[in-house]
């Protein structure tokens, strides 16, 4: 055996110049009767370029996310990849085994019970029945669902289920992972749970390639991440600067063709923000002690059921320092009837440097798909005083020496 | 920033991602899947009814007496003219009520399963041959009763029997084929659903159920004997060879109601072309189904 020197890892994912292109036919549907009145008329196809000449490499062993807006292509990059749908032009080579989904939860029938679900479930995923079988256990634990396995899916907590489903896509044998949209599911302990099995998938060398509009986990998972727009690839990298680039996308662009203060279609408009502290006083300026509240006033131009209020603080150089959603933490906003004002509060400890900070309060509709309402950038300003120690945050911190 | 790698495993080595296709991916994960689609569907059927299974049983026994009752007492019919009418009635019933189940079935068949087809990478085929597998378990439960029947009705157990399970392999042969290309018709033109409601309907009154090839022997169309044209429809020749095979020694095989062991060739290779002409059309569109939902 000669001594090999380090194996030259073929990528774990190669894309070349991939496109895709679907024909979409004027009309939905094409039927036989059309067919025969009018040969010519249902050749006429509107082209749809999902996917325009990608390529893009992803290592073995690689966490690697791909983020855009809704309809800009990701999806379809991911099904290609996955062998779901073929591509137009160019290749997609692979090494090792792919798992044949993308998404959790596939097949799942609400009429049978847990324990059917769960073989089925493991079958579509590329186990055989008898390793479904073995595994089984597994799967129930991880869940955490033991006691349930008789009860019919449809009668399951939407948590409840997408746990199930989360199990047992964990089970798959495979060494490529291909994850559109959902990543850490259920309540906060299980969430830690999956976050640690990623960690483990991770660690195992597991090659994930995952569609997000979570930019939290995907710069807090991902080695690298890209940004799609229109089907074309538009920036690849770190993804803290993917994740910055993607929200610049979002709320940016409404920004620029919003006069100062941003008027939606529907007249959503935010009419103020500004900083206050606990009495409830605002701020144009604040001592390091003194605790901030970032606050925004919106008055809401049509019905809408759980918007997203957000704030952005950033300082005078464009440095993105705290991006808080009132979704963040699985809240549920509530439903807003247009004409309605709301105030939105967003409380933190005061740990930044002195400097001047630009507040950039937003709106947005419910869903991932993170269609903005409203936004106004920069539009209350503060100015933290004090001693800075030269970091971006002041954070406390407790000093031990031990002297041995 | 970046995690070691794990210890080296031999890399894998790279091999192409082509879209999807009719077959692929390995025969055993081809047999668990449609094995598994299949005993779902069974499963799920009469999911919520009392009677379960029962039901499978009920309609076409329930449609059996009405035709008994029509034809035989209220009409007149058949009844003296061929031994064995009302078993023979009831096993032809069970064995086209396989077919229609089938090729009906397998229409809506892709669509119904969009789910599957857009997340999730497996042979196309799966599930057009799922649905002719869950017929078939209904098929075999049916038969026992068509097999009670027959035995209480006094014919006694014969070699011939043994016959049935090529008749049933033909019947899954050509009902799977049409089942392939009805279900990737479907996919293009949704009026595949109702033509083929009446193309069914019409191969019922078509094939011998509610008669036999002998009732109509002395008809001609287009100069041709009126009983071999019903032979040359593979349902009517399975019909009439499970009748001779199952019931009545003396009835005419298909062979001698076709006119001769070439002539048979016909029902045979309409069989064969139809199935392979489902195979070609399915593999054909494959690949694009999932798209064309």
């Amino acid at each position: 055996m000669p001594a090999t020197t380090e194996p030259t890892a073929a990528p774990a994912v190669s894309v070349e110049g991939v496109s895709k292109t679907f024909r979409l036919p004027h009309q939905q549907y094409s039927t036989l009767k059309e067919r025969v009145l009018h040969p010519l008329r249902s050749t006429t196809y509107d082209e749809l370029r999902a996917v325009q000449d990608v390529s893009l490499e992803i290592a073995s062993g690689e966490f690697f996310g791909i983020v855009g807006r809704n309809g800009s292509g990701k999806s379809t990059l991911l099904k290609c990849i996955a062998g779901i749908y073929g591509v137009d032009r160019g290749r997609i080579s692979i090494a090792g085994r792919l798992s044949p989904f993308i998404e959790l939860g596939v097949g799942f029938n609400p009429d049978l019970n847990a324990r059917d679900n769960v073989i089925i479930n493991a079958i579509m995923l590329g186990l055989s029945r008898k390793q479904a079988m073995e595994r089984f256990e597994h799967v129930v634990a991880f869940a955490e669902l033991e006691g349930f396995m008789d009860l019919r899916l449809k009668n399951y907590s939407s948590g409840m289920m997408v746990r199930l489903a989360f199990a047992t896509a964990i089970q798959v044998d495979a060494e490529i992972l291909l994850i559109d949209e959902v990543l850490a599911v259920g309540d906060a302990a299980f969430q830690q749970k999956c976050f640690e099995e990623f960690f483990r998938l991770k660690r195992e060398g597991k090659t994930i390639v995952f569609v997000s509009h979570d930019m939290y986990s995907v710069e807090r998972f991902c080695d690298r991440a890209m940004l799609m727009e229109r089907g074309c690839m538009t920036q690849i990298g770190d993804p803290r600067v993917i994740g910055r680039a993607y929200h610049e996308l979002n709320f940016g662009q409404l920004a620029h063709d919003a006069p100062a203060e941003s008027h939606s279609a529907s007249g959503t408009a935010i009419t103020d923000a500004w900083f206050e502290n606990e009495r409830g006083e605002r701020l144009t300026s604040a001592s390091q002690e003194d605790s901030l509240s970032m606050c925004f006033e919106a008055r809401l131009g049509e019905d809408v059921s759980e918007p997203v209020f957000a704030v952005t603080l950033r300082t005078e150089l464009g440095h993105t320092i705290i991006v808080a959603r009132s979704d963040q933490h699985g809240h549920a906003s509530g439903s807003f009837k247009a004409g309605e004002t709301v105030i939105a509060r967003f409380a933190i400890p005061n740990w930044l440097t002195p400097s001047r900070y630009m507040l950039t309060p937003s709106l947005a509709r419910e869903g991932t798909g993170e269609s903005a309402l409203a936004l106004v950038e920069d539009m209350a300003s503060i100015v933290i005083h004090g001693t800075g120690s030269g970091g971006i945050l002041e954070l406390p911190i407790d000093v031990t020496l031990e002297r041995l | 920033m970046s995690t070691s790698l794990p210890v080296s495993q031999p890399a894998p080595a790279s091999h192409r991602v082509y879209g999807p296709s009719a077959l692929g991916g390995g025969l055993h994960r081809f047999w668990s899947l449609t094995f598994m689609l299949a005993r779902t569907e069974f499963k799920l059927r009469f999911f919520g009814s009392a009677f379960g299974y029962l039901w499978t049983l009920v309609r076409p026994l329930l449609f059996f007496g009405v035709l008994l009752f029509v034809f035989t007492d209220l009409l007149h019919i058949n009844s003296k003219a061929i031994p064995h009418y009302p078993e023979y009635l009831l096993e032809s019933i069970i064995l086209f009520t396989y077919f229609q189940e089938t090729t009906s079935g397998s229409v809506a068949s892709l669509v119904g399963r969009e789910n599957l087809l857009r997340k999730v990478r497996f042979p196309r085929l799966v599930v057009p041959l799922s649905v002719a597998l869950t017929a078939l378990f209904n098929l075999c439960m049916n038969l026992i009763v068509v097999f009670i029947f027959i035995l209480a009705s006094g014919v006694e157990p014969r070699l011939s029997w043994l016959e049935l399970p090529v008749l049933v392999a033909l019947l899954v042969i050509i009902s799977a084929g049409v089942g392939m290309l009805l279900s990737a018709l479907y996919v293009r033109f949704r009026d595949i659903q109702p033509i083929w409601e009446v193309i069914s309907q019409i191969l019922w009154y078509g094939s011998p159920i509610l008669y036999t090839v002998q009732t109509a022997a002395n008809k001609h169309l287009f100069g041709i004997p009126f009983s071999r044209i019903l032979v040359i429809n593979p349902l009517g020749a399975i019909l009439t060879q499970a009748r001779k095979a199952l019931l009545d020694p003396n009835a005419p095989s298909a062979t001698r109601a076709i006119g001769g062991n070439a002539r048979l060739l016909i029902p045979f290779a309409i069989t064969a072309g139809l199935f392979a002409l489902g195979l070609w059309f399915f593999n054909r569109e494959a690949p694009r189904i999932s798209e064309n939902l």
